[in-house]
């Protein structure tokens, strides 16, 4: 008796339906630049195959490609992968990541309101493209920790170079890992979520 | 992005016009987050608008709104429209995540679970 085109909709499989008790959800926020395996620590921790959501944006274009002086709208499609991990009988986490164009992702409505916070994901061959994230999410007052991927050919540098090359304050932590692992990314996970324990209990500015 | 329909893409202006009856995300009004969690509280209904039934149909276990979107491959702006219809009907529950900061029991909640994995 359904419609037809609602029947081509295909849902969650049943071994990816959350129990009924599932009561509050909440998320963290996976940044970094092109390529640093954001989708990786998504998918190596997340209880779902990751899904993907795309969210079509309007902004007004610079006038950089406009001759005319009249103001334009261009349209962007940003896509995000996002994973799940049910904590509880109650209690979900999802990660947000995206495979690219960060500079869109403060646009996303929403997307950080409410996160718990956010995991920088930094490969440190290319340390510049971390710069934009993390100034955004300061502006931004998102909590964050860096958690530093480490690829089998990067060069492995002492946290403290790390701090000052990326201009962190003392307190932000900085940990390493190895996102293609299940351990290692939950281990970077719990890192972001005592970070903010430790600030919840002697609250100042993060 | 989907290449199975070149006339009538998934995402084009116009057909998520038509979806929502022109109107804009109202999601700041009905409180939804990406990760508000959606339960249903009916089946779908004959002559139902294909979207709503869809929702209605994925919704029987509880789902978050990226998941809604994910599956009926619509932004989430758009599902929260339509779920904003849904809910001021009574059709689907909303389960919101706490609006207050991240309290201690909260963190602790997730370490607790992160832990057990």
């Amino acid at each position: 008796m359904d419609c037809k085109s609602s029947e081509t909709v295909v849902g969650p499989r049943s071994e990816d339906r959350l129990p009924a008790s599932a009561a509050a959800a909440v998320k963290i926020v996976i940044v970094g630049g092109f390529g640093v395996g954001k989708t990786t620590l998504v998918r190596s921790v997340s209880e779902i195959r990751p899904l993907t959501t795309e969210e079509t944006m309007t902004q007004a274009s610079a006038g950089v490609d406009d001759t005319a002086g009249v103001e334009r709208k261009t349209a962007t499609t940003v896509a995000m992968d996002f994973g799940r991990i049910s904590l509880s009988d109650e209690l979900v986490l999802y990660l947000f990541g995206t495979p690219g164009q960060q500079r869109f992702w403060f646009l996303w409505n929403g997307l950080f309101d409410g996160a718990l916070g956010a995991v920088v994901l930094v490969d440190t061959r290319r340390l510049e493209v971390s710069f934009d994230v993390i100034g955004r999410l300061e502006e931004a007052g998102v909590p964050f920790v860096v958690a530093v991927n480490t690829f089998p050919d990067a060069t492995s540098y002492p946290t403290e170079e790390l701090r000052a090359a990326l201009d962190l304050p003392e307190k932000v932590p900085i940990v390493e890992c190895d996102a293609r692992l299940r351990e290692s990314s939950r281990d970077v996970l719990i890192s972001l979520m005592r970070y903010l324990r430790s600030h919840a209990l002697a609250p100042e500015p993060m | 992005m989907n290449d199975s329909d070149e006339e009538w893409d998934e995402g084009t202006p116009e057909r998520l016009y038509v979806i929502t009856g022109g109107r804009v995300d109202s999601s700041d009004r009905a409180g939804l987050d990406l990760v508000t969690l959606i339960v249903a509280r009916q089946d779908p209904q004959v002559g139902m608008q294909p979207e709503l039934a869809s929702i209605l149909r994925v919704c029987r276990s509880p789902l978050s709104v990226a998941e809604i979107s994910a599956y009926l491959v619509l932004p989430p702006s758009l599902i929260s429209v339509l779920l904003t219809d849904l809910l001021a009907d009574g059709r689907v529950e909303a389960r919101t995540p706490d609006p207050s900061l991240p309290d201690i029991a909260l963190i602790e909640a997730v370490i607790h679970g992160l832990q057990k994995l």
